[in-house]
């Protein structure tokens, strides 16, 4: 459904000396299917959120091609069936805007009749677990988890096959994090939508998703089934993984073997 | 509410601007609201205290202060304000297009500003002024070529903080159109910052043009201007102190005015900002006092 | 020696009282909003004007609240060291970051610059910092956050405080950073022996490095133990709520990392 082909991305030239020919992504390829959920894991300046901009088209490669569905993300027609959920909660709906107009937006957009568009925002909300009462709330009477949740009814207003979550529990607390997750696998669930799940929280991707692919200065380490995450091959997802699972609270155990693991675990 | 609605609804923001409205008024109509002519000497009414047929008294040639202050709006007020929405214009659109496409648009127009910046203000006014010759229209052109530099830098960087917001990509990421973007979901976003420049800039640009004025180079002098008013009257200053009042204050009144109207448009536009609005849910700090908390410093 | 640590009513934050005895580490567990940071910022007396507190916070009996705000300078760093969310905004961006510490150091112990750089180049290293020197002239921008996460408890290290206040200290950095600076934090505390009060809404953070745990909603203390009894036998819904979605995460990983023959699906 969506194919990444050789794609390379360097920024600067112009001006910015630290940044000059610095290339944050090379030779990046990969497929991802219908229905499916791919984490991309890097640490930060891994170029992960770059690849997330290209995905989005906000920023063009400059080699190698993006394409959904057989279009080129290039052009807006393209990626008209990919939708996105960002990190930062403060300020991804317009400060300006209540939670009505934010959603209205992208509907307004699609062509929505005026009509349909109240109905529609409506079942949105309901969708993502919020009330009719927040259509009149402003984005700082938010909180972080339900700032988020409008987020993700903005992207799945517009009917997409896929959304790119680009850190887009990150910065919750773990506890909204977990419902987040939750309800990301519930709209899935019903939906079928594909995510990209932009992150650098291994637990949190191994929750969601299909299938990882580890980035790293720009180049991508390994892509490895989640659900055979043993048999890793690279030594940086390994790395990357045992660290988690160290993080989790299991750290000893990992080399200890399996029986040992599974007592610790709580 | 709409944006004028709100900004009716505060008492300080309406009277500011009535009072912006009516000198804009008495400026345009000086001719029929001047009790006097502001050019007409009277010698023997020097220093005279105001009375009734002089509203203001008069000034060291006996002329009408009122008068002179009535006629003085036009280029104290409109014509400083015009210059103003010309190079805050010119300033706006290249800051906000700077500040929104980054790369290589913003590296040129920037590279212009530290051009046009590094020439110090005064210098830059006085050589276009002498270069096309003294008067109001040419100071003004002095003016719009010397501001429009600092406002586009200061437009932009207030413009490059929004544009990276995680709402303007979004906008991007489904296919809204870069004008659009810019109109509805950057500008009224940077506004307040945009309001803030232009309301302290328009009393800095009147107290320039009465610097000018006295060097010659400004308002030829029998017409009547608040700066140079307020130069006339330095020489007096301390024996007829009240002669400096009426221009000092009027520009006093004007300015502020002006500021208030963009402190309000900021909070009318501005959801965070409003009295009105249902206290604030979540963020630090702002959970609604329950009684028992003790409030000790 | 005995820290005592009491504070009481606050606006956002009511009658909460808790002590970190010396050598232990106290975690601060909440969501966001619940008050941990301004907990944390009262005791640094660093709240803004708007905040008012009451109570008392008393540092091995000294009691912080009626300090004069030049002693309350002298406390900060000396005694108290605070250790921020994000690396990027504690330093100061137009300096070298090594310019705060000889700034720092130089304020509360008056060394000369190159016995403050020989101390900070050795601290430093042992935050498993390469190039101490080369890193102390390099600006903050230039730095990764983990790095100036770990450079911030290099100075603790050298500092020698008696209680260190880490808030929230790796909620802003990746997973491989998050590890490194938690590995720091423990090794801080092993080898100053300083007490340490740990903020974090991250509970599997919390169960690596604290001694006891203040779970705190709303302004309030909910519940208040040690690591094993909450972890093991919590009593409180709220508690367990957030204990379950972390538990929740970690299970699947560790199921899917234990290979096979664990998956649940």
């Amino acid at each position: 459904m969506l194919t990444v082909d050789q794609v390379e991305k360097s920024y600067g030239g112009a001006g910015r000396l630290s940044r000059r020919g610095k290339k944050v992504l090379q030779n990046i390829s990969f497929v991802v299917e219908e229905d499916e959920v791919l984490g991309i894991i890097g640490e930060s300046g891994s170029g992960k959120s770059t690849l997330g901009r290209l995905l989005l088209g906000i920023e063009k490669p400059d080699k190698g091609t993006l394409h959904f569905d057989d279009r080129d993300i290039a052009a807006r027609a393209g990626r008209r069936r990919i939708s996105a959920v960002f990190q930062d909660y403060t300020s991804s709906i317009h400060p300006y805007y209540t939670v009505e107009k934010a959603l209205a937006e992208p509907l307004k957009l699609y062509g929505w009749k005026d009509g349909d568009i109240g109905l529609r925002i409506d079942f949105l909300l309901r969708q993502v677990g919020l009330d009719s009462s927040y259509r009149s709330k402003y984005p700082h009477e938010l909180s972080g988890g339900e700032a988020q949740r409008v987020c993700i009814a903005r992207a799945i207003s517009t009917e997409p096959k896929c959304i790119v979550l680009d850190e887009a529990v990150s910065s919750l607390d773990a506890s909204v994090q977990f419902q987040v997750l939750e309800l990301l696998k519930e709209l899935k669930a019903s939906y079928g939508i594909s995510y990209i799940f932009i992150t650098h929280d291994i637990q949190a991707a191994v929750y969601l998703c299909d299938r990882l692919m580890f980035i790293r200065s720009g180049q991508i380490e390994e892509i490895v089934s989640a659900r055979q995450l043993t048999e890793v091959r690279s030594e940086y997802a390994a790395a990357m993984l045992d660290m988690a699972l160290r993080l989790a609270g299991q750290g000893e155990a990992s080399s200890a073997g399996g029986e040992q693991r599974k007592e610790r675990i709580w | 509410m709409t944006i004028h609605r709100k900004m009716w609804s505060d008492k300080l923001t309406a009277i500011s601007l009535t009072v912006i409205a009516m000198v804009a008024f008495l400026g345009i109509c000086a001719p029929w609201f001047a009790p006097h002519s502001p050019e007409q000497v009277h010698m023997e009414l020097r220093y005279a205290s105001p009375s009734w047929q002089y509203l203001l008294g008069n000034d060291h040639l006996g002329r009408c202060v009122l008068s002179r202050l009535i006629y003085g709006i036009r280029p104290s007020v409109l014509w400083v304000l015009a210059a103003l929405l010309v190079s805050l214009s010119f300033g706006g659109i290249l800051g906000i297009l700077a500040g929104y496409f980054r790369g290589k648009t913003d590296q040129m127009i920037m590279r212009v500003c530290d051009i046009m910046l590094s020439f110090p203000g005064y210098v830059m006014s006085l050589a276009v002024v002498g270069i096309l010759g003294p008067g109001i229209q040419n100071i003004l052109i002095a003016f719009v070529i010397m501001k429009w530099a600092w406002f586009a830098r200061v437009i932009r960087t207030s413009v490059m903080q929004f544009a990276e917001a995680d709402y303007v990509r979004f906008a991007k990421a489904i296919g809204v159109g870069n004008a659009v973007i810019i109109w509805k979901h950057i500008l009224p976003v940077a506004l307040p910052d945009i309001a803030v420049i232009s309301s302290s800039a328009f009393g800095t640009m009147i107290l320039q043009i009465s610097g000018l004025s006295f060097l010659g180079l400004g308002i030829q002098a029998p017409h009547a201007e608040w700066g140079m008013m307020l130069n006339e009257a330095r020489g007096v200053m301390f024996s007829r102190p009240e002669l400096m009042l009426a221009p000092g204050l009027a520009i006093v009144i004007v300015v502020s005015a002006v500021n208030f109207c963009s402190d309000a448009l900021q909070a009318a536009l501005d959801p965070k900002l409003q009295k009105n609005t249902r206290k604030p849910l979540r963020g630090q700090g702002l959970f609604p006092a329950k009684p028992k908390g003790e409030e000790v410093a | 020696m005995r820290i005592w640590d009491h504070t009481t009513g606050k606006v956002v934050v009511y009658n909460s009282s808790f002590q970190v005895s010396q050598g232990r580490c106290l975690a601060i567990v909440g969501e966001s909003g619940s008050g941990k940071s301004v907990t944390c910022r009262a005791i640094m007396r660093l709240n803004t004007f708007k905040m008012r507190q009451s109570g008392n916070i008393r540092l091995n009996g000294v009691d912080l609240a009626e300090l004069s705000e030049a002693d309350m300078r002298r406390h900060r760093g000396r005694h108290l060291c605070l250790i921020m969310q994000n690396g990027m905004r504690a330093f100061d961006p137009s300096s070298p970051v090594g310019s705060h510490f000889r700034d720092t150091l130089w304020q509360h112990y008056g060394w000369s610059r190159s016995q403050i750089t020989s101390r900070m180049a050795k601290a430093m290293g042992s935050v498993r910092l390469q190039d101490p020197v080369a890193l102390m002239n390099k600006y903050p921008h230039q730095l990764s956050g983990g790095m100036l996460q770990r450079m911030m408890i290099a100075l603790a290290i050298v500092l020698e405080p008696t209680l260190i206040i880490a808030d929230e200290p790796t909620s802003a950095l990746d997973t491989l950073s998050q590890y490194e600076v938690m590995e720091q934090l423990i090794a801080l505390r092993a080898e100053t022996g300083c007490a340490m009060i740990f903020v974090s809404h991250d509970l599997s953070l919390v169960q690596r490095i604290a001694d006891d745990i203040v779970v705190m909603r709303d302004g309030e203390i909910l519940e208040h133990g040690t690591t094993a009894d909450i972890f093991s036998g919590t009593r409180h819904e709220y508690t367990r709520h957030l204990l379950e979605a972390k538990q929740r995460l970690n299970r699947n990983f560790s199921n899917r990392m234990g290979g096979l023959q664990h998956v649940d699906r």
